[in-house]
């Protein structure tokens, strides 16, 4: 568990951030909160030539609505998060999600762009951007570009990140009606990855559902949309047989291997379980 | 239950004196060991599970700058050290010469100035494998074609290790031959890991002028360990010391020697340089001792009234490629026959044989006493089976069954004598505090409503405390204990021990009970552990013996110097000892209690007024030998909710009422009960080590072997009876592994409680929500 060498900078701001990108950012790594890089280098399964320190970097940090948008800064650590009331008020997957994160230690230290920088298909915080529909800002010293969530995953620990790219911003749309947002998650143990994970985002009006989002955690090669049982919710009531359809097309979105966590078949029922948890939760029914 | 008593003697519940260090980060643990010209070792491992060596090019590394040597096996074999003995009378590879035969097995070392430069050399070892076919199912470890692992051991022609038997076959036969029912269970108790947080390591310091070695190593045994090294290396014990220094957990993981201490060793003898040898937390979990790993079918005969008449039992021990279990000569399945436990069962007989497969050695005694909680957890088990096929409760079975208050000692039919015990008074007050029948009336209320609720018991009775040295012996070493006190002139002490604290809270107890036998304040007494040159000869602390062996040495060599202090109080007090009585550390003239010297008026006497005839000094040594094991047992019962859409299990309840005898510090047993309850939780539910069928291990960090935190595990709810032992000085038993040996089963019991009405007999451990969903699903329960 001793890492191999490497150099370290410490840029002072996200300019000089982006300079030290666009020259070393083919062999090198961003350093955030390190609670997913760390292990890696430890293990020596990351080999980096340089760590660019990013975690002590001012004004990375925040939650604030901006127009029509929930705007995160990506050196938000979890725990900023997990307290946040302005992300309890606007996006309650996200608050819902922030405390199931890993254990009170990783919320301490680990950002919100690290973690979604990192894109593990197990991590929590993905599958909730993916239910929210929401947006990332992608900054390098050729200028900014936004990029869709649903659109960012590109398979395991791969993004649409280019090597001189820095995540800077994440921003979620906020519902025209009645929020309404959860995730539930199941893991083995305190502070372990999930075994799976689904987060469900409804921008509700009256008992209808106006448009929903379904993200999954943990059951495929990248954090997934489960994009048909958003549809056969769209415009639609909460009623049992919309719950039952769109519970059922959620576990056919799931792509889930068999693991020490449970066979396939066990990950899907269980994303099954867990939207109609939600959706009924939603709808106001008892389970 | 801790009490406020005006002493510090036994029943008082006083604050570890060892705490204080342990809360501000100053204790020494041996990567705190740091010596002047200090070098580092780290080792490459085999990463295939079975595979020959065809080359090893140590090139690249050698020349690394900081690196001083490199280690191969050849190296080892030059000095007759490439194999060592196991405790199991078997072989052990130090490193590899011919082949590897599990993954995570030590190849070679590299030593150097940094320990991360001397990783970075290991990475540049190029090692030529062909890759064999692995071994990893024990019951196919036999089967034609299968490749011979161990085709280094003369006459070996295939994978069987041992076979054993206890018991009386033709008893057994005939009284299943009366039987009216008979009720089986096949069960696998996984193989697990005790993962103490501090790793294994050591410094290993050979003088270069004087060739006196000095090992600094995280040892549960060091006198033990300082013969073993002496019968190995050939060098004169007298010039090896074995310094355990602090120790953070050891579980019965730090009681062997591994192949690290042989290869720090020598490396410093053929460099004179002290060397430093820590494992990493993986290198911990795939090549040190395992535990468990026991594959087993009971069969229970009864009557139909729910009688039991007799026991059946075999089962094959996956052993890994080395067979290296920790265990007294004597028994090649430990003390596994202790199996039939709290019951008066007529017959039993065990069968049992060994098998070598592609994994790491071990069979180490994880917060057990040698196999005694693989025995507990399928009597337990088939018990509870046996209530649901004979409709009878649970409890009730149990009751009807047990060894009776007034048969103690009881000679059970696998040859133990129980010491004392009185289950049903264990079981009563568990029945109590957990309010059993409105929990069960809950029960039937949810089973109505489509939910899952269950209530586990498990009755367990231990055996704890080995030796006596007759039977009990470690590598020949028979298990006595010792303890050696010397009270100074200013009655003030030191008692040393040949036992070793990893955590038990040794320098608290140990100086109550001096407390109690001599009236020396234990604030006074100071306890001195794991050093072999200042401490008398003991077998070490594992197998909860450190109180019923070692407790009972103290306990004697107090009452040694006591007697001679009451020749001192007599020579003060100008009258004969037999007129002096004594109480609380003082000795009274009787009848004329105005008249009375202290203990620490003794202690001076001792060094400067004595009888002339009369040995200076307030100082003795006393060697106990038990004359028997002792007998912990206690009653567990656990409540369980289980949600039907995911299969998760959650404990709701943990009621455990432990006998242990008397209770030296009801708090620092509590604390172990805490620990061991904690430790059985994790064992149920989350811990295991398993492999894929190439022989990976897949529960090499903790992020895939899940040690349970405060979150998971319930609120336990303590409780104790208290039945002497009889042959123990001070009555007390051995307690710190009854929580480990005892729990398992009553967690599992409780997850079948609650599925056992639709026909479920058997969900294996770790008891994950995944088998619990597919047992629900299989029994037609959808959510």
């Amino acid at each position: 568990m001793l890492p191999a060498a490497f150099d370290y900078v410490r840029p002072s701001d996200l300019t000089e951030t982006v300079q030290i990108l666009a020259q070393r950012g083919d062999e090198g790594k961003l350093l955030a909160g390190g609670q997913s890089l760390i292990p890696l280098l430890k293990l020596r399964f990351a080999l980096p030539e340089v760590l660019i320190d990013i975690g002590r970097l001012e004004g990375f940090e925040y939650v604030r609505v901006e127009g029509e948008q929930l705007r995160i800064g990506a050196g938000t650590r979890h725990a900023f998060l997990a307290a946040s009331p302005v992300a309890r008020e606007h996006a309650p997957a996200l608050a819902a999600a922030a405390p199931q994160i890993a254990d009170p230690i990783v919320r301490n230290w680990g950002t919100i762009g690290g973690s979604l920088a990192h894109a593990d298909p197990a991590g929590d915080l993905g599958s909730v951007m993916i239910a929210a529909n929401s947006d990332f800002v992608a900054l390098s010293n050729r200028g900014e570009r936004v990029l869709r969530a649903r659109e960012f995953f590109e398979g395991p620990f791969t993004t649409a990140l280019a090597p001189d790219e820095l995540l800077v911003e994440i921003r979620v749309p906020l519902a025209r009606g009645r929020a309404f947002g959860s995730y539930s998650k199941l893991e083995r143990k305190i502070g372990d990855f999930a075994t799976v994970g689904v987060a469900v985002c409804l921008d509700m009006d009256d008992g209808t559902c106006r448009t929903a989002g379904i993200g999954l955690t943990a059951v495929g090669a990248t954090n997934l949309e489960a994009r048909e049982a958003e549809v056969a919710l769209s415009g639609r009531r909460l009623d049992n047989e919309a719950i039952e359809e769109a519970s059922r097309r959620a576990a056919d979105a799931a792509d889930p291997t068999s693991d020490l966590r449970g066979s396939a078949e066990y990950k899907r029922d269980v994303v099954r379980v867990y939207v109609q948890r939600a959706l009924k939760q939603a709808g106001g029914m008892n389970r | 239950m801790a009490t406020e008593i005006a002493h510090g003697g036994i029943g008082a519940s006083v604050k570890r004196k060892e705490d204080p260090r342990f809360i501000r980060g100053k204790g020494t643990y041996i990567d705190d060991v740091v010596l002047p010209g200090m070098l580092y070792m780290k080792i490459l491992r085999s990463p295939h599970a079975h595979a020959k060596i065809l080359s090893i090019n140590a090139d690249a590394a050698s020349v690394l700058p900081g690196v001083v040597a490199v280690v191969t096996g050849e190296l080892m074999a030059a000095h007759n050290l490439a194999w060592m003995p196991t405790m199991s009378g078997d072989t052990q590879a130090v490193l590899a010469t011919d082949k590897v035969r599990f993954q995570g097995q030590e190849v070679a070392a590299v030593i150097a100035s940094d320990p991360y430069l001397a990783q970075d050399a290991v990475d540049l070892i190029e090692v030529e494998y062909e890759p064999l076919q692995a071994v990893v199912d024990p019951h196919k470890a036999n089967d034609p074609g299968v490749p011979v692992i161990r085709d280094d051991k003369e006459g070996q022609t295939d994978n069987h290790i041992y076979h054993w038997e206890a018991g009386d076959k033709a008893a057994t036969d005939a009284a299943f031959a009366q039987a009216d029912k008979v009720v089986s269970l096949t069960t696998h108790y996984p193989r697990c890991h005790p993962a103490p947080l501090e790793t294994c390591g050591c410094v290993a310091d050979v003088n270069p002028a004087t060739k006196h070695t000095t090992i600094y190593m995280t040892s549960q045994a060091p006198h033990a360990i300082r013969t073993v090294f002496a019968l190995v290396t050939g060098l004169p014990e007298q010039e090896i010391r074995i310094i355990s220094p602090d120790i953070g957990g050891g579980f019965g993981n730090k009681v062997p020697v591994y192949p690290g201490y042989v290869v720090a060793t020598a490396a410093s003898l053929l460099l004179g340089k002290p060397v430093k040898w820590i494992e990493d937390r993986s290198e911990n979990l795939i090549s040190t001792g395992f535990a468990r790993d026991y594959h087993m079918s009971g069969e229970l005969a009864l009557k139909d009234d729910g009688t039991m008449l007799g026991l059946r039992v075999r089962l094959i021990s996956d052993n890994g490629a080395f067979f290296a279990d920790a265990q007294p000569s004597k028994f090649k399945a430990g003390l596994f026959h202790i199996v039939t436990g709290s019951y008066d069962m007529p017959a039993a007989h065990i069968i049992a044989d060994g098998a070598y497969t592609n994994k790491a050695p071990g069979g180490v005694a994880y917060r057990c006493s040698f196999r005694v909680t693989e025995a507990s957890y399928l009597i337990e088990r088939l018990v509870q089976s046996a209530a649901y096929e004979l409709e009878i409760d649970p409890v009730e079975l149990r009751r009807k069954n047990f060894v009776r208050k007034d048969q103690f000692p009881y000679l059970s039919c696998t040859g133990w004598v129980y010491d004392s015990g009185d289950y049903h008074g264990a079981m009563d007050l568990a029945i109590e505090k957990l309010g059993y029948e409105e929990l069960r009336r809950e029960q039937a209320e949810k089973r109505a409503r489509g939910e899952f609720m269950g209530i586990g018991v498990a009755s367990f009775t231990e055996v704890v405390g080995a030796g006596h040295g007759k039977d009990y012996d470690i590598m020949g070493l028979r298990m006595f204990d010792s303890a050696e006190l010397r009270v100074h002139p200013t009655g003030k002490a030191i008692l040393k021990l040949g036992v070793k604290s990893q955590g038990q809270g040794h320098e608290t107890t140990f100086a109550q009970i001096v407390e109690e036998e001599l009236g020396i304040p234990f604030s006074d007494v100071e306890v001195r552990e794991g050093d072999t040159d200042n401490t008398p000869y003991g077998l070490g602390t594992y197998a909860s013996r450190s109180t019923p062996v070692a407790g009972a040495a103290t306990a004697m060599v107090a009452r040694k110097l006591r007697a001679k202090a009451q020749e001192l109080a007599a020579h003060l007090l100008e009258t004969r000892p037999e007129d002096l009585e004594f109480e609380r550390g003082k000795f009274f003239v009787k009848g004329s209690r105005e008249h009375f010297k202290t203990i620490q008026d003794c202690a001076f006497a001792a060094y400067t007024n004595l009888p002339d005839d009369m040995e200076p000094g307030l100082e003795g040594v006393t060697y106990y030998d038990p004359p028997n094991m002792t007998y912990p047992f206690g009653t567990y019962m656990v409540v369980v909710d289980i949600d039907r859409g995911t299969g998760e299990v959650k404990v709701r309840r943990m009621v455990a009422v432990d006998d242990c005898g008397v209770r030296i510090n009801p708090m620092v047993v509590e604390g172990q009960i805490h620990g061991g309850l904690c430790e059985g939780y994790g064992i149920a539910f989350t811990q295991l080590i398993t492999f894929d069928e190439a022989g990976n291990c897949l529960g090499s960090n903790f992020m895939d072997y899940l040690l349970p935190t405060a979150w998971e595990t319930p609120n336990f709810e303590v409780y104790e009876t208290v039945t002497p032992s009889p042959h123990h000085p001070l009555g007390a038993k051995g307690v710190g592994e009854s929580p480990t040996v005892g729990s398992p089963a009553a967690y599992v019991n409780a997850v079948i409680d609650a599925v056992a009405h639709l026909g479920v007999r058997n969900i294996e451990m770790p008891v994950t929500s995944d088998k619990v969903w597919a047992a629900l699903r299989a029994a037609g329960v959808d959510a």
